[in-house]
């Protein structure tokens, strides 16, 4: 896999329709757009916030369903990608946050909790990509 | 109107992953790959949404209520614990390993292919697991809860 350099244009439009979308939800239904907690509750929730859960979540895949995710691929080994995928549940569950509900959310809510947990997730998977390099993967 | 609502607050993110490209596991490792060819796209997008979003948040800091009148509950901040720097820590050792975050491994599973099938069932396991065993501090909280609160 390779990155194709994005036009930092690009980036900015995109993070603003990002952070317009968690602000609709949040000026609208009083929620925060943290998908790792919406996922969650939508595995695990009750029956009044799930119709919301599922519209949610609905809204987030038709762009891509409507015109495709172009070259996006998750590559790797299927046990790698079992081992990150539990990984990535299990952290930002017990973190009770992922990139978006604390990395775009709590740091826009200027949380203390929110800018540590962004740090911290970021950091170790810098640390995570230089390992794996060291090791000769990837 | 709550799920309308949500509705298109999903239909903007979704494309915001979409243009800024995030859906792509490679533009992602591009950015925590410090060694190789660091792209900065990745913390552009994500001020770029902080900018936005932060009026919004300010707003409902000081009204402590949705535009509907929806009252978002003020919950007590958390401390920085334990929870919070393992979860972190956890997650950023998958995230490094794929390149793949909830909203973009969402996106990637409704394409259905085999390896972001696998991703989500693994996915769900570990959220299942932190559910069962109720490893989560007791002052944690799930963000988007029926309870939450913009107060992480």
């Amino acid at each position: 896999m390779s990155a194709v350099s994005i036009p930092v244009w690009q980036s900015l439009a995109g993070g603003a329709l990002i952070g317009a979308g968690a602000g609709v939800l949040l000026l609208g239904n009083g929620r925060v757009a943290g998908i790792s907690g919406i996922a969650g509750r939508l595995l695990n929730g009750t029956l009044g916030e799930q119709a919301w859960h599922v519209a949610f979540i609905a809204g987030l895949v038709i762009p891509a369903l409507a015109i495709g995710s172009g070259t996006a691929q998750l590559t790797g080994s299927a046990p790698l990608i079992a081992i990150a995928g539990l990984l990535v549940g299990y952290g930002t569950r017990t973190a009770s946050g992922c990139t978006s509900g604390h990395g775009v959310c709590g740091n826009a809510n200027l949380s203390p909790r929110s800018l540590v947990a962004t740090i911290t997730f970021m950091g170790v998977a810098m640390l995570t990509v230089a390992l794996r390099h060291l090791a000769g993967a990837a | 109107m709550t799920a309308v609502i949500a509705l298109v607050a999903g239909l903007l993110f979704g494309s915001g992953l979409l243009v800024c490209g995030m859906t792509d596991p490679a533009n992602v490792l591009a950015f925590l790959d410090v060694g190789g060819q660091w792209s900065p796209s990745l913390p552009l997008t994500m001020a770029a949404a902080i900018a936005v979003a932060l009026p919004a948040y300010a707003y409902a800091r000081r009204t402590g209520r949705s535009l509907r009148g929806i009252t978002i509950e003020v919950a007590d901040r958390p401390h920085i614990d334990g929870a919070l720097l393992w979860g972190s820590s956890l997650f950023g050792i998958g995230w490094g390993l794929t390149g793949v975050c909830p909203g973009p491994a969402l996106v990637l599973v409704s394409t259905g292919t085999p390896n972001a099938v696998t991703f989500a069932v693994a996915y769900v396991i570990g959220v299942y697991a932190v559910d069962s065993l109720s490893v989560r501090g007791a002052s944690s909280r799930r963000c988007g809860t029926a309870s939450a609160t913009a107060f992480f």
